[in-house]
């Protein structure tokens, strides 16, 4: 059971896990530990409306029977129940049929600890949570205008053990909070992501959300086409997730499902555009290792526009003679390895910059229900929300209804004019993205929609 | 368990709150992934807890927990009621959930053959041999094949003196196969791609969608694709299968009538609807052909239940006659903002997540027509099937939708395959070109186990009745 401080504390994992694996009877046996006191504060139309929170710790199983792997989890963490979990992954493995490309769980290699639990996310309870919405609220209403979203305080350890000695621990505490204010015809945005609850700047975030949705009203429509485009980094977020989830994954190249396959060292993106994953970068949500107790490596992905590699977990990396990357997905994991901390390297523009070089363009802040059309050139479809702007001359004239793109990420990136010089944290669908903005010479609007 | 929730009842009422509810969940799931001759997954998972919802102040609250022990439910309750005392600190008016409603009664998914009872070598087995029927068709890279069977126990209890226990079975499986060749990659999925066909019921689900069946056409389909020729663009006449229909039936009927979301509820994450509540009783969908119906009472959908989450029996409402928009879907609170009772479409995926509105089995009625006369009717056109990518806007106007597979129709027959084809449209201008529907013999009730809402984020299972129907002058190719 958790403590009231939120965390049982390395010791008595440690100890949990141990006696788990004492408990397995299996040729290799890895258990994951995974706890979570969480609380997430939801409003809408300025009130709150959903206010919850959840406690739990569960494990993970994964019983080795020569190449016959069985994984069974469970929440009920007595006694009783890890022995149920034990003897459930090792009826199951008995079942299965050899999997030849199996080879063994990772050897034990040292991991870096990093702080990542900050006092005040852990003491950040309902009321101060509300505090935040309340301002958020308050604000939004004072311009005549609707406020709503979410602010999330996630308290979590992960623990890593197996028979051959890997024993990985990581606590973390940290914060995230977005919000969509609305007018009639118009809306705006603004988000936080990070460890430290306290560097919340709710006025910050309300003025950034209710500037964009005062400014965005009334907007006339524009015909679809290729256009200039300034992303902000909330729209980038979006490219780094697909890149990641579709290409930098060692599985998608070992299926031939990758853009990255087959053009190793080769220029594929514009000399500007680099992009990596590092667990442990500066201003990122920070994660030593992955779950199968590896630590992580920086991978570079896009190196001044070229093909450099890939992220790799035990299985894929076996398959090549390679060593894994720390990438791994719990087990059972049929996706293969994926990055969860992507960077992409910073330009010298200002966002203003970037406006005074554009005759005639698009500024977008950011995509909605983006989906890929094709894995090997990232063909995504989407729409635009939140404040979409015509720039004309080097200055944004008119609010614009929202727009419908279908654009290849990869091709988006064979050419860019500038990257921002600063970058933002950004949770993804798949993982953390620290980007920033980019002036693109061309994106394709397929479509336009009523508002 | 019975004990433990009025303990979590009784200290809840206790600190202040003027309504409580609470669950207590206990599921367990068994998964099996097959891919390129390899059981790459084979899981059992357990997890147990309860979550209790309560208002006090006039503003809800709610906590949830993974340890059902009493002194943790006393901790949780206790959590619950100050959560909702700091949401009083931001809100207008006090929650209004109506007058009491108090309900007792049990519900059992019916099945034939118990889905757990089936031996794990019968189920490798059957997915063994779809995916040796796949790799046996040269230029298939991936061949996967999966199946899943999930049961929840649930008990729901209220202030209001309700108790409710129900034993849900729900079930799914799917096989795709992915071709590579001709510096392409194509895929091909059965019965339904991205997240399978599920339903609920016993293992006579599974063994009648017939995978080893349909191993081979679809691999030879994902092969012939590679091939095939890209979609043109222009405005056409479009058959859709049933199962592409399902997802957009889902996308752009089913979550726009959530009344949350049509309140603004969901603002912030997926948006909110264009169905405001000026349109209820006036506003034209689609056309007189277009009958859709909200079903939580059809046995064998992912969304059949007895109760809902609030305790409100399964129920079945018209939510377009004739083209007419008619209904919404709706809670205990959300119904009262229409000065109606709830139609019981309260749903949460956990013992640790609150009820949303969710879709039950919202169905496109059958109409009239068999698919060889519809073909025959349709001089010209495209035929497409099976989802490959689909995305809406945040008032679920403006949607594009790719499929996996499509043909032209030329003289009323089918014509060459296409690959990469794309289709795109505004809601009620869509809805409003539906000419034909197929009559029942073609009428299935498909399900969609992957619906995502909220913050936290949840998954449902909901379901989808869709034959195959025909849509004039639709823009298709966009590129």
């Amino acid at each position: 059971m958790m403590k009231d401080g939120n965390l049982m504390g390395e010791g008595a994992v440690r100890r949990l896990l141990e006696k788990v694996l004492a408990l397995s009877k299996a040729d290799q046996t890895e258990v994951i530990f995974w706890s979570t006191d969480s609380a997430l504060t939801r409003f809408a139309n300025n009130i709150i409306h959903q206010n919850v929170t959840e406690r739990q710790a569960a494990v993970t199983l994964r019983a080795v029977l020569g190449k016959r792997i069985g994984v069974a989890s469970g929440n009920d963490i007595t006694e009783a129940g890890l022995r149920r979990v034990v003897e459930r992954a090792e009826l199951i493995a008995r079942y299965q049929v050899e999997n030849p490309d199996f080879v063994s769980l990772p050897e034990p290699f040292p991991v870096r600890s990093v702080a990542a639990v900050v006092p005040a996310t852990l003491a950040f309870g309902p009321e101060r949570r509300a505090d935040v919405v309340g301002v958020l609220c308050r604000r939004a209403r004072e311009k005549g205008l609707v406020a709503s979203g979410a602010l999330q305080v996630a308290v979590t350890e992960v623990a890593v053990a197996n028979s051959l000695g890997v024993f990985a621990y990581h606590p973390q505490a940290m914060a995230d909070i977005n919000t969509v204010v609305m007018a009639d015809s118009s809306s705006g945005y603004a988000d936080f992501f990070g460890l430290d609850a306290s560097q919340i700047d709710a006025e910050a975030l309300a003025r950034e959300a209710v500037d964009k949705a005062l400014r965005s009203q009334n907007p006339v429509g524009l015909e679809p086409g290729e256009y200039p485009v300034i992303l902000e980094e909330y729209a980038v977020n979006d490219i780094l997730d697909f890149l990641g989830y579709l290409g930098f994954s060692a599985t998608a190249v070992q299926e031939g499902r990758s853009f990255m396959g087959g053009h190793f060292g080769q220029q594929i993106m514009d000399p500007k555009v680099s992009i990596w994953d590092d667990g442990l970068g500066e201003g990122t949500i920070p994660m030593p290792f992955d779950f199968e107790g590896v630590p992580k490596e920086k991978v570079d992905f896009i190196s001044k526009g070229v093909a450099k590699g890939v992220c790799y977990d035990s299985y894929t990396a076996f398959k090549e003679g390679k060593r894994s990357t720390g990438h791994a997905l719990p087990a059972p994991n049929t996706f293969g390895p994926l990055p969860m901390n992507q960077f992409m390297g910073l330009g010298t523009a200002t966002k203003e910059e970037m406006l005074a070089g554009m005759d005639r363009g698009i500024w977008v802040t950011r995509f909605h229900y983006t989906r890929h059309l094709h894995p090997l050139t990232v063909a995504v479809t989407g729409m635009t929300r939140d404040g979409t702007f015509l720039v004309e001359k080097g200055e944004i004239t008119r609010p614009i209804k929202n727009l419908r793109f279908t654009q290849s990420y990869v091709d988006a990136l064979k050419e860019v004019d500038l990257i921002g010089r600063s970058a933002r944290l950004e949770g993804g669908n798949f993982t953390y993205n620290r980007v920033p903005a980019l002036k693109l010479p061309r994106w394709n609007f397929v479509s336009a929609t009523e508002y | 368990m019975k004990d433990l929730a009025n303990r979590g009842l009784d200290t809840a009422t206790a600190r202040g709150a003027t309504y409580a509810d609470i669950r207590l969940i206990q599921s367990r799931s068994e998964s099996i992934t097959v891919k390129n001759g390899r059981v790459e997954a084979l899981a059992m998972g357990e997890s147990q807890g309860f979550g209790i919802r309560v208002i006090a102040e006039g503003a809800w609250g709610f906590a949830s927990s993974g340890h059902l022990t009493a002194r943790e439910i006393d901790r949780v309750a206790a959590l619950a009621v100050r959560t909702a005392r700091a949401s009083a600190r931001v809100k207008h008016t006090d929650v209004d959930i109506g007058p009491p409603s108090a309900a007792s009664g049990r519900y059992k998914t019916p099945y034939r053959v118990d889905p757990f009872s089936v031996s794990l070598e019968d189920k490798i087995g059957l997915l063994m041999a779809a995916d040796e029927a796949m790799r046996r068709v040269k230029g298939i890279r991936v061949a996967e094949s999966g199946l899943e069977v999930f049961r929840d126990h649930k008990t729901f209890s209220s202030t209001e003196g309700s108790f409710i226990e129900q034993e849900m079975t729900r079930l799914g499986c799917g096989i795709e196969a992915l071709a590579e060749g001709q510096g392409d990659v194509q895929n091909r999925s059965y019965p339904n791609s991205v997240g399978r066909h599920h339903g609920s019921g016993g293992y006579e689900f599974i063994q009648a969608q017939d995978l080893p069946g349909n191993a081979q056409r679809i691999a030879e389909e994902a092969v012939a694709l590679l091939t095939a020729k890209p979609c043109s663009s222009g405005n056409t006449t479009l058959i859709l299968d049933a199962t592409q229909l399902a997802l957009q039936l889902h996308e752009s009927c089913g979550h726009p009538i959530e009344l949350d979301r049509v309140l603004g509820y969901e603002a912030s994450y997926a948006g909110t609807s264009f169905l405001t509540t000026e349109k209820l009783g006036a506003f034209r969908y689609g056309s007189k052909q277009v009958n859709i119906t909200a079903d939580a009472t059809l046995e064998g959908g992912l969304g059949t239940f007895g109760f809902d989450d609030e305790g409100i029996p399964a129920q079945r409402t018209p939510i377009v006659r004739e083209g007419i928009f008619l209904g919404y879907l709706t809670s205990r609170e959300t119904a009262r903002t229409l000065g109606q009772a709830s139609n019981g479409a309260m749903r949460a995926d956990g013992w640790n997540r609150i009820p949303l509105i969710r879709m039950t089995n919202v169905n496109l009625e059958p109409g009239e027509w068999t698919f060889d006369n519809l073909l025959a009717d349709t001089d010209e056109g495209i035929y497409m099937q099976t989802n490959k990518s689909w995305s809406i806007d945040d008032k679920r106007l403006n949607f594009q939708f790719g499929t996996e597979i499509a043909w032209e129709i030329k003289g009323g027959k089918l014509g060459d395959m296409i690959k990469n084809a794309t289709y795109t449209g505004i809601t009620p201008q869509f809805w409003g070109s539906c000419d034909a529907i197929c009559n029942r013999d073609h009428w299935n009730l498909w399900g969609t186990p992957n619906c995502g809402k909220g913050q936290p984020s949840q998954t449902a299972g909901v379901g989808h009745g869709t034959a195959p129907a025909r849509f004039r002058n639709v823009r298709v190719g966009v590129i």
